[in-house]
C-alpha cells in the first residue's frame, strides 16, 4: 500500500502524539488506577481524534476510513486503551447515528460525539446473547408517549463513562432478528443503573459493565431508524468495528516486533545476541510477514469501505479475523523471545500481549467472522 | 566547488545516495545525479567506488585576499569580567598568528575596559583594539556589529575568531552580513593551510554524527566562531603587555534598534536527566542513600547530575525520578559515571548512547565493563574520592 | 498583520547512526521533519494569529519541491500559505547564499511585520541564517527568543536567552526573532488541519521567479566552501585502566579532560 501525503501526515500526527503523550509513565498509572487521565483525552479532542471519520458537517474531522485505521494503528503501537477511547467516538458511538439516524437525531448528538464532549455506548451483547443477537431478551414495549425499556445489557464498553447508550432491544418478540428495534438511551434516565465494572485481563483504563434497563421511559424520538430494523443498523455498524479491530491489530502486533527486535539484538546468552540464533531470527521473519500480510488486507479493506464497494463488509471481516488472530500469535512470540523478562510488566509485550487477546473476541468472535467469510463463499 | 557525476564512470550501484547526509542524490536513468540540496560537503566522493564523483572548482572573484593581515579575536566581556572563551581564543589565536607570521589582537568593547585591555595583554595579545562607550556596557547587536565593523574595515584583519557564546553566535552573523564574508559556526578545531596559508575550519554537523572541515578562500576576514571549552587558554604572563589602539565609537539615533531593559541571572535550576550533561549514577554497590552524597560531590563538580539504577530505587535509597534504564529514564549525556553498578542489560538500554563511559565497580566481570569507554575495578568510595581530588589538582 | 516563518525540511539528526566500517552515515529510514526550532517559530506566529484573527501566517523555505509535504503539516497546524524557493541554482549554499536568497525571498513575496526563524537547523547546526536574514533585510534581529509580550502593536518586550539567565529586549517591528525551544510548546496538526491544507496555496518559485542571477545565489554565492568531510572517529573499545586508584583516577581526569567532555 502506497499512502498519499495526507495520510502521511496523518500517520505522523498520531505517532508523534502517542510517542509524546502516552509515555510508560503514564499507562503504568493507568493500568493500576484503571483510570484514563482526562488531559489526555483533552488534547485527544484538540487533535480532533474523535471525529476523525466523522462527516464535517457533524462536527467531526472529515476523514476517511483509511485516516482512522491510520489513527488506530499508530495509537496501539504505543497505548491499545487509548485507542479504545479514539475507537469508541468514531465507530460504535456514531456509526449506528450516522447509518440510521434521522436529521435531526444527527444533528442533535454527533457533534458533540466528534467532539469527545460527550460519550455513547454500544449496547447489544447480553448475558445470553453474544455472538447471538436475536437471542436478546431486552424488550421495549411502546406506550403512549414513550419506549419502556426492561432489560441488561453486558459486556458495555465505557459505559459508565458515557452519556448516552445505543441499546437494541426487542420490540416484536416473535420475530427473532427482524424484532429488535434501537434506542438512543439517556444514560441519566430514571432506571438506568450499571453493574459492577468487570475485571478484565486486558485494556484496563476503560470500565466495562453491564447496563441494566429497569421500566426506562425513552421518549419516543429517541428510536433510532425504523422499528424492528434495529438488527440491520447494528450489523452494519459492527462491519465499521471490525475495520478498527483489524487496525488495533496491526497497531498492536507492529507494537510486538518493534520491541522484539530491539529485545532480540540486545539481549545477550551464550556470548552473543540472540537474535544471531536463528531460532529467534526465524521468529521474528514469521512475525514480520504476517505483519505485513495483515496490514495489506487491513488497508484494503477500509479502501473498499471508502469506495463502498460490495465486498467491503466481507474485507473487513477477513482483515478482523487474520489480522486479530496474526497479532495474537506475534504477541506470543515476542512475549516467547523476552524469555522470562516477557513474562513481568516491565517490558511492553506483557501488556500488548493480554490487551490483543479480546482482539479475536470483541465485535465478533474469529468463529463469527469465519462464518460471515464462509457465509459469503457459500451463498 | 560543486560537486559533479563523470556519467561515464557512474555504475548506478546508488551507493552515493544512500551515504548522502542531505538526501540531495537521485537515480536518473540508472545514473546517479546531483539535487538541488546538495551542500557540496563530498561525502559521496569518498564512497564512490568507481571514482565517479569529483569537486569541480569555480573560481570566483572576492576581494582581495592580500589587503588582510593578521588574526583578531573578539573578547567577551560580561558585567566588566573577561570571559574564559575570550582567553582560549587568545590561546589558539596566537597558534594561528604564529603559523601565518602575523600578529594577534584582540577587540574588546564595552564601559571603563581599560583594565580589561591590559589584561588580554597579559594573554598574548600584541594589540588591543578598544572602544568605551555607555552604549557599550551591555551587548546589543547593532552597537557591537558596528564598532566591530568599522574597526575591520579599516584594519583589515585576515582572521576573526568570536566565541560561540549566546552572545558571540548573535554579534557574528550580523557582522559577517555588513562584511559580505564567509562564517563557520561553532568550529572545534582550527588550523592553517600552509600551503595557501588559509584558515581550515573545522565543525561538528548533522548532530555532531559529521565534522566537515571548511574553507573562505575568496574573503575576507576568514570568521568563525569557536565553541568555548573546546580551545586551550592563553598562560597568564606578568610581562605581557599589548599596545592599545582605541576605536571610534559614536552612535546616531536609530543605530541601535533593540533596547536591553533588563538582564536577569537564573538561579540554580535542576538538572534533568535527559539534558544532563554529565550524570554519575550510582548502583547496588552505593550501599545506602548517604551513599549518594558522594555522587551528588562529584555530580557537582562536573556540574551534572546523579542517577541510579533500579536497585536503589526498589530499595528505597532514591527517588524513582532518578532512575535510568528500561522503566525509568533513558539518557544519552557526554559523560556518564557508572558507580557500583553492574550492568543489566535493563540498565544499559537506558545509558549506553552515552558519549563517555567510565564504569568503577568491585567486579571485574560485571557487564558495565563491556560498554564502558574506561573501566576501573575498585571500591567506589576509595575511586570517587582519587578522582576529586584530581579535578581539584586541575588549574581552573 | 503578515508574519513570515522561515522553515527548514530536515533529516531527523536523532536517528541517524554511524557505519563506523565505512566511516559513512547511515541515513537508511530516517525521517525528513520540521527542524524543531522551526517548529516554536510556527507555533509563536500561531499564537499571535489567535489572538489576532487577521494575521496571516506565511511558511518561507528553500529547499527542494518535496519540502512541500512540511509546508503542508505547518498548514496544517494552522499557517495559511506557503512558498518553496526551489532551484537547482540553489544547491550548495553556504548561510551567506541562503540568507541572500531568502531576503530575495522575503522582499518578493511582500515582507511581513514580523519575521520568525528557528534559532538553528538541526543538521547544520550554523545558528546565522536567521540572524543574517534580518542584517540583509536591514531590519533589527532578536536571537535566542524565549518569550515574547506586546507592548503596544508595533512594540515586542522579548526575553533573549543567555547562558546563565536572560536579557529583556525591547525591539520594534518590523523585526526578526529566532526561537528557541523554551519559547513554546509547538501544537499538534488536527486531522482536519491536515485534510485542509491541501486547499492551501503553496507556491514554488524558482531563481527566475524571483529575479535572481544564477551566479547570485548557491555555491556561486557562498563565501566557505567544504574542503572535506568525515565522520568522528569511532569510539575505541573501553580500556580496562591498572594501576594504584591514584593514578587511574589521574588517568581518567586526564583521558576526559583531553577528549573536553570536562
Amino acid at each position: 500500500m502506497i499512502f498519499d501525503e495526507k495520510h502521511e501526515l496523518i500517520r505522523k500526527l498520531c505517532r508523534d502524539f502517542a510517542e509524546k503523550e502516552f509515555t510508560k509513565e503514564i499507562l503504568d498509572e493507568v493500568e493500576e488506577t484503571g483510570v484514563f487521565p482526562q488531559d489526555i483525552l483533552d488534547k485527544m479532542a484538540k487533535c480532533g481524534f474523535f471525529g476523525t471519520k466523522i462527516p464535517v458537517e457533524y462536527g467531526g474531522q472529515g476523514g476517511d476510513n483509511l485516516a482512522y485505521v491510520i489513527m488506530l494503528e499508530e495509537f496501539c503501537r504505543v497505548s491499545p486503551i487509548a485507542s479504545v477511547y479514539a475507537n469508541a467516538h468514531n465507530s460504535l458511538g456514531s456509526g449506528p447515528l450516522l447509518n440510521s439516524g434521522t436529521e435531526e437525531q444527527k444533528m442533535k448528538y454527533i457533534p458533540d460525539i466528534a467532539s469527545g464532549k460527550k460519550r455513547m455506548a454500544f449496547g447489544l451483547t447480553e448475558p445470553g446473547a453474544g455472538s447471538d443477537a436475536a437471542g436478546s431478551t431486552t424488550i421495549a414495549v411502546e406506550e403512549e408517549d414513550c419506549f419502556v425499556l426492561n432489560g441488561r445489557k453486558s459486556f458495555i464498553t465505557m459505559a459508565p463513562l458515557s452519556d448516552y447508550c445505543i441499546v437494541f432491544a426487542k420490540t416484536d418478540i416473535t420475530k427473532g432478528n427482524r424484532g429488535i428495534s434501537a434506542f438512543i438511551v439517556d444514560l441519566t434516565l430514571p432506571g438506568v443503573s450499571f453493574g459492577k465494572a468487570e475485571k478484565k485481563m486486558g485494556l484496563i483504563g476503560c470500565a466495562t459493565t453491564d447496563v441494566i434497563l429497569e421500566d426506562v421511559r425513552v421518549p419516543k424520538d429517541c428510536l433510532l431508524g425504523e422499528r424492528n430494523k434495529g438488527f440491520i443498523n447494528a450489523m452494519k455498524t459492527l462491519d465499521g468495528g471490525r475495520l478498527g479491530v483489524a487496525a488495533q491489530s496491526i497497531g498492536v502486533a507492529q507494537g510486538c516486533v518493534d520491541e522484539a527486535v530491539k529485545y532480540a539484538k540486545e539481549r545477550k546468552q551464550f556470548g552473543r545476541p540472540i537474535a544471531k540464533f536463528q531460532a529467534i531470527a526465524f521468529m521474528l521473519a514469521d512475525m514480520q510477514t504476517k505483519l505485513s500480510a495483515a496490514k495489506e488486507l487491513t488497508y484494503a479493506a477500509a479502501q473498499k469501505k471508502d469506495e463502498n464497494t460490495k465486498d467491503a463488509g466481507v474485507y473487513c471481516s477477513m482483515a478482523k479475523y487474520f489480522a486479530s488472530e496474526s497479532c495474537n500469535e506475534i504477541a506470543g512470540k515476542a512475549v516467547q523471545i523476552h524469555g522470562g523478562y516477557g513474562y513481568t510488566k516491565d517490558y511492553k509485550v506483557e501488556r500488548f500481549y493480554r490487551d490483543c487477546r479480546t482482539f479475536t473476541i470483541y465485535e465478533g468472535t474469529s468463529q463469527v467472522q469465519q462464518l460471515v467469510i464462509s457465509g459469503n463463499l457459500l451463498k | 566547488m560543486a560537486i559533479v557525476i563523470d556519467k561515464d564512470k557512474c555504475v548506478g550501484c546508488s551507493l552515493c545516495l544512500q551515504n548522502c547526509p542531505f538526501n540531495a542524490i537521485t537515480m536518473v536513468d540508472g545514473k546517479a545525479e546531483i539535487g538541488e540540496a546538495c551542500t557540496a560537503c563530498g561525502t559521496c566522493i569518498d564512497v564512490c567506488p568507481v571514482g565517479a564523483i569529483s569537486k569541480e572548482e569555480t573560481k570566483k572573484e572576492g576581494v582581495d585576499i592580500t589587503q588582510y593581515h593578521g588574526v583578531w579575536v573578539v573578547a567577551e566581556q560580561r558585567e566588566g569580567k573577561l570571559q574564559n572563551v575570550a582567553i582560549e581564543l587568545l590561546g589558539e589565536g596566537r597558534k594561528l598568528a604564529d603559523d601565518l607570521g602575523c600578529e594577534l589582537a584582540a577587540v574588546v568593547l564595552g564601559k571603563n575596559v581599560s583594565a580589561i585591555a591590559d589584561e588580554l595583554g597579559h594573554y598574548g595579545a600584541d594589540k588591543v583594539y578598544f572602544a568605551d562607550a555607555d552604549e557599550l556596557e551591555i551587548y546589543t547587536t547593532d552597537a557591537y556589529s558596528k564598532v566591530i565593523y568599522e574597526a575591520v574595515e579599516k584594519y583589515k584583519p585576515e582572521v576573526l575568531l568570536i566565541g560561540a557564546t549566546y552572545l558571540g553566535r548573535d554579534l557574528a552573523p550580523a557582522l559577517a552580513v555588513r562584511l559580505n564574508t564567509g562564517l563557520t559556526a561553532d568550529c572545534t578545531k582550527l588550523e592553517i593551510d600552509k600551503e595557501h596559508m588559509q584558515l581550515m575550519q573545522t565543525r561538528p554537523t548533522f548532530g555532531g554524527n559529521l565534522m566537515a572541515t571548511i574553507l573562505c578562500p575568496n574573503d575576507r576576514p576568514q570568521m568563525s566562531t569557536v565553541r568555548p571549552g573546546v580551545m586551550a587558554k592563553a598562560e597568564y604572563r606578568e610581562d605581557g603587555k599589548a599596545e592599545k589602539i582605541e576605536l571610534a565609537a559614536t552612535f546616531a539615533d536609530g543605530d541601535i534598534r533593540t533596547k536591553v531593559l533588563d538582564v536577569v541571572k537564573a538561579v540554580g535550576e535542576t538538572v534533568s536527566l535527559t539534558d544532563a550533561k554529565v550524570i554519575v549514577a550510582g548502583g547496588n554497590g552505593v550501599g545506602g542513600p548517604e551513599g549518594f552524597e558522594l555522587l551528588k560531590k562529584l555530580a557537582d563538580k562536573l556540574g551534572g547530575t546523579i542517577a541510579a539504577s533500579r536497585a536503589c530505587v526498589d530499595n528505597g535509597w532514591i527517588d524513582h525520578s532518578y532512575q535510568v534504564g528500561q522503566t525509568g529514564t533513558t539518557v544519552k549525556p557526554a559523560l556518564y559515571i557508572a558507580c557500583g553498578i553492574s550492568g543489566a542489560i535493563q540498565h544499559l538500554a537506558g545509558m549506553q548512547e552515552s558519549g563517555q563511559i567510565v564504569a568503577i565497580n568491585k567486579n571485574e566481570t560485571a557487564p558495565i565493563f563491556e560498554v564502558a569507554d574506561y573501566g576501573i575495578v575498585g571500591d567506589l568510595f576509595k575511586v570517587i574520592p582519587a578522582i576529586l581530588d584530581e579535578l581539584d589538582k586541575r588549574p581552573e | 498583520m503578515r508574519i513570515i516563518v522561515c522553515a527548514k525540511q530536515v533529516p531527523d539528526t536523532n536517528d541517524v547512526k554511524i557505519d563506523h566500517k565505512h566511516g559513512t552515515l547511515i541515513r537508511d529510514g530516517v525521517p525528513s521533519i520540521l527542524n524543531p526550532d522551526d517548529a516554536n517559530g510556527l507555533e509563536a506566529a500561531l499564537q499571535i494569529k489567535d489572538e489576532h484573527p487577521d494575521t496571516k501566517v506565511t511558511i518561507l523555505t528553500m529547499g527542494p519541491a518535496q519540502a512541500g509535504i512540511m509546508i503542508r503539516e505547518c498548514m496544517a497546524m494552522g499557517a495559511d500559505e506557503g512558498y518553496i524557493l526551489s532551484s537547482r541554482a540553489f544547491a550548495g549554499a553556504d548561510t551567506r547564499a541562503t540568507s541572500k536568497t531568502l531576503a530575495v525571498g522575503v522582499n518578493h513575496i511582500g515582507g511581513a511585520d514580523l519575521i520568525f526563524c528557528g534559532r538553528q537547523a538541526i543538521d547544520g547546526d550554523t545558528a546565522q541564517v536567521g540572524p543574517q536574514l534580518a542584517a540583509r533585510l536591514g531590519i533589527p534581529c532578536v536571537t535566542y527568543v524565549q518569550k515574547i509580550e506586546f507592548k503596544d502593536e508595533k512594540t515586542l518586550i522579548v526575553q533573549r536567552q543567555l547562558e546563565d539567565g536572560y536579557q529583556v529586549i525591547e525591539v520594534k517591528l518590523p523585526c526578526l526573532l529566532t526561537a528557541v525551544k523554551e519559547l513554546n510548546e509547538p501544537r499538534y496538526m488536527t486531522v482536519k488541519g491536515i485534510l485542509d491544507a491541501y486547499d492551501k496555496p503553496l507556491t514554488i518559485l524558482d531563481h527566475n521567479d524571483v529575479g535572481m542571477a544564477p551566479e547570485d545565489c548557491g555555491l556561486a554565492a557562498s563565501a566557505t566552501q567544504v574542503l572535506t568531510s568525515f565522520t568522528p572517529p569511532p569510539k575505541g573499545k573501553g580500556e580496562m585502566l591498572s594501576g594504584t586508584i591514584n593514578e587511574m583516577a589521574a588517568y581518567v581526569v586526564k583521558s576526559l579532560t583531553e577528549k573536553h567532555v570536562i
